[in-house]
């Protein structure tokens, strides 16, 4: 049995519940059975990946779901070994080169020079090129970027690429003028809303719209959260009821909960606390992003305009200073310290005041 | 972009070479990509860059050929300027005599050592096989010379002016200030302008024309606008716009579309927001540009356009919200998050309006 994300996963462009005309974009983009290098970038959820899959089948056909998964292994000229996982079929190959850290340059290099200098056996059947799946294209290190550049320069004749990224503003413009880029915006509530309805529709199931609603207002555009959500709330208690409780991921409960610590006391004790919760969700491999973003979302909830225009100010500041530093921890605690110093001071005002 | 299209063609010759009935096949299949259709076949047909189409046309009639650097924005036609020449030169030849590299190719002291002078030793005869006559040299051409080590472009030092009797270098890049002293004080100096409306107007026109696409003035305008003098650019654009569409022709919207350019609207709504001081409206506002995936520094450029010709904003606030856009796109490029500088600039913005 799989998950209703991948069971109701729509394999044609027919099928799709938003954004129809791009679809039909993409569609005339494949007919002609060539198309330039694609990058595909939009928030998470948004469906950028079910796209390319489709986009995909209607290139090679069925073939393209049988996947397999494949380890490979490359070596950096320090002859240190490198393990990367890659899925693919016959025709595609994806790969997320970032996983390859700092070496990431020599997956991009071996990987598509690997695949590029195979030709098709039968050019006639199948088309002549393969088509490399570049995910996560925003974390790669600009060295491997500028590489990515070149190679994708040589080996058009066999091979095309898909990237795919979060946002461009990491990736550089040189890559991005040699792409067809495709924004792929997330999904409104009311679109996830009908598709959830739809879902439930196939499954047998009744959903009051309320729930309905309120779970797609809890996902923040992103679709796939938006099922997997209603998905846990059906094994939680069905029949609906419409005020039922809606599961939110635990890490972000946990910020929540650290954020009304930081909140309640501003002592140095307090900030140990805090450090030891901060250590807790990086252990579990939070992206520091996001810790940042509900942290400073949920402080600011409590805060007066005078002091969230400077936390905002405090916060870009340690967070740019983040991306440059190593140790992340340093950053996220100099952020909560000083937010303290600053919401102290002013309720120490406010009191004086009054 | 050059040699992606070159790299992609030449390639593609390779692997036709070996049967030949999947050439024509494939010829008929494969669309070129127009930057490559329409470039300059000729040095004739290079506009607007008055100086360096006079001083090749010297040269084509028999005057000798300098060493030269070309310099000038992206898309203003560097590359394109020396391959017409050389093809005019060298005729059918025209593959022995150049030596391409491109700066993004292993680029290392190495291969200045080895590659460039092993090809720039080798003379040439001053006779084409077919007799004709033609000059007695070869070129290399250096692109993006701008991003060769400061090494490797030293060791070109000596190698220019040993090899000046078979070898004519031509370097190319964007910045000037890259190129050490001593290469440039070799070469002869060519800046290319940006190219100036009328003329990308008229280029583009007569690509649709040719294509038979539809348009209409805005549309081009808006390209031209958005391309900023760079003519590859908007030639790219125009044609993946049009593979987009298929048929039906193209729209203003669609080049918003292909170059992830905002609405104007949104960026004037994000003033509006930020006019009336409500924190709250402001943050759902930057979320919103986001959730549609629109990129922050995209963002940020808009407003700065849209900020300085404005009349009803004092010098002061102009400046202020300038200085934190530099500020935020800085902090971009190192890889903040832009939900954090978005909202940072928001807060700014509400400060001073």
């Amino acid at each position: 049995m799989s998950l209703w994300v991948d069971k109701y996963r729509p394999n044609s462009f027919s099928k799709i519940d938003y954004h129809k005309e791009q679809g039909q974009r993409l569609k005339n983009l494949v007919q002609h059975g060539d198309f330039p290098h694609l990058l595909f970038y939009g928030p998470s959820g948004a469906g950028k990946k079910t796209r390319i899959m489709i986009l995909l089948r209607e290139l090679y056909g069925s073939g393209v779901e049988k996947l397999r998964m494949e380890h490979m292994n490359f070596q950096t000229p320090s002859n240190k070994k490198i393990e990367i996982m890659t899925v693919a079929s016959n025709y595609h190959i994806e790969i997320n080169a970032s996983d390859a850290g700092i070496y990431d340059r020599i997956v991009v290099m071996e990987l598509i020079k690997n695949a590029a200098q195979t030709h098709q056996l039968d050019a006639n059947e199948q088309r002549e090129f393969k088509v490399i799946l570049l995910t996560e294209v925003d974390k790669l290190t600009k060295d491997a970027q500028q590489a990515l550049r070149r190679t994708m320069e040589k080996y058009i004749a066999t091979c095309r690429l898909i990237l795919c990224a979060n946002s461009i503003s990491q990736v550089i413009p040189a890559i991005r003028s040699r792409c067809l880029s495709i924004r792929v915006p997330s999904p409104s509530n009311v679109e996830i809303v009908s598709v959830l309805l739809n879902i439930c529709k196939k499954e047998g199931l009744t959903i009051p719209m309320e729930l309905a609603t309120r779970i797609a207002e809890k996902s923040e555009g992103n679709l796939r959260r938006a099922i997997l959500t209603c998905e846990a709330c059906k094994v939680n208690q069905y029949p609906f009821d419409k005020n039922q409780k809606i599961v939110e991921p635990d890490w972000q409960n946990y910020i929540c909960e650290t954020a009304n610590v930081i909140l309640k006391e501003q002592t140095p004790q307090n900030l140990l606390n805090v450090r030891s919760r901060l250590y807790e969700l990086l252990c579990h491999g939070i992206p520091t992003e996001l810790i940042f973003k509900y942290l400073l979302k949920q402080l600011l909830t409590k805060c007066d305009m005078a002091v969230k225009r400077e936390v905002i100010q405090v916060a870009s500041d340690f967070e740019h200073s983040l991306h440059r530093g190593s140790k992340v921890i340093f950053h996220l605690e100099a952020f909560v310290a000083k937010f303290m110093a600053i919401y102290l001071q002013y309720m120490e005002d406010t009191v004086r005041a009054v | 972009m050059d040699a992606f299209l070159r790299g992609g063609k030449a390639s593609a010759g390779d692997e036709a070479s070996t049967s030949k009935g999947r050439k024509e096949d494939k010829k008929l299949k494969k669309p070129t990509p127009w930057v490559e259709k329409y470039r300059p076949r000729t040095v004739d047909d290079i506009v607007e860059q008055n100086e360096i189409v006079a001083t090749l046309k010297q040269c084509l009639q028999g005057a000798d050929l300098p060493h030269f650097l070309f310099y000038g924005p992206p898309g203003t036609g560097k590359t394109s300027t020396i391959i017409a020449a050389a093809r005019q030169l060298f005729g059918d030849m025209y593959k022995d005599r150049i030596l391409e590299l491109n700066a993004s190719d292993d680029r290392g002291i190495q291969v200045i050592r080895e590659k460039v002078k092993s090809f720039s030793q080798v003379s040439v005869s001053s006779v084409r096989p077919d007799g004709k006559p033609c000059p007695p040299y070869k070129i290399v051409i250096l692109d993006e010379a701008d991003s060769m080590t400061a090494a490797a472009q030293a060791a070109l030092r000596r190698t220019m002016e040993k090899e000046t009797r078979s070898t004519r270098f031509c370097l190319i890049c964007n910045y000037v200030s890259c190129i050490i002293q001593p290469l440039t004080s070799r070469c002869a100096k060519y800046r290319f302008k940006p190219l100036s409306r009328e003329t990308m107007i008229k280029r583009l026109n007569l690509i649709c024309l040719e294509e038979k696409v539809s348009y209409d003035t805005r549309t081009l305008d808006l390209l031209v606008d958005m391309s900023g003098g760079d003519l590859r650019r908007a030639i790219t654009c125009l044609q993946s716009c049009v593979r987009l569409k298929g048929e039906e022709g193209i729209v203003y919207d669609d080049i918003l579309e292909v170059t992830g350019v905002i609405p104007d609207n949104y960026i004037e709504n994000l003033l509006d927001v930020c006019r009336q001081h409500n924190y709250d409206k402001m943050e759902h506002f930057v979320e919103e540009i986001l959730s549609k995936a629109y990129c922050a520094p995209q963002v940020l450029e808009q407003i700065q356009e849209i900020i300085i010709p404005r009349p009803d904003l004092t010098d002061a606030q102009k400046s202020h919200i300038c200085e934190k856009i530099a500020v935020c796109s800085w902090r971009l490029q190192d890889g903040a998050s832009e939900y954090i500088q978005l909202l940072d600039l928001g807060c700014s913005m509400i400060e001073v309006l």
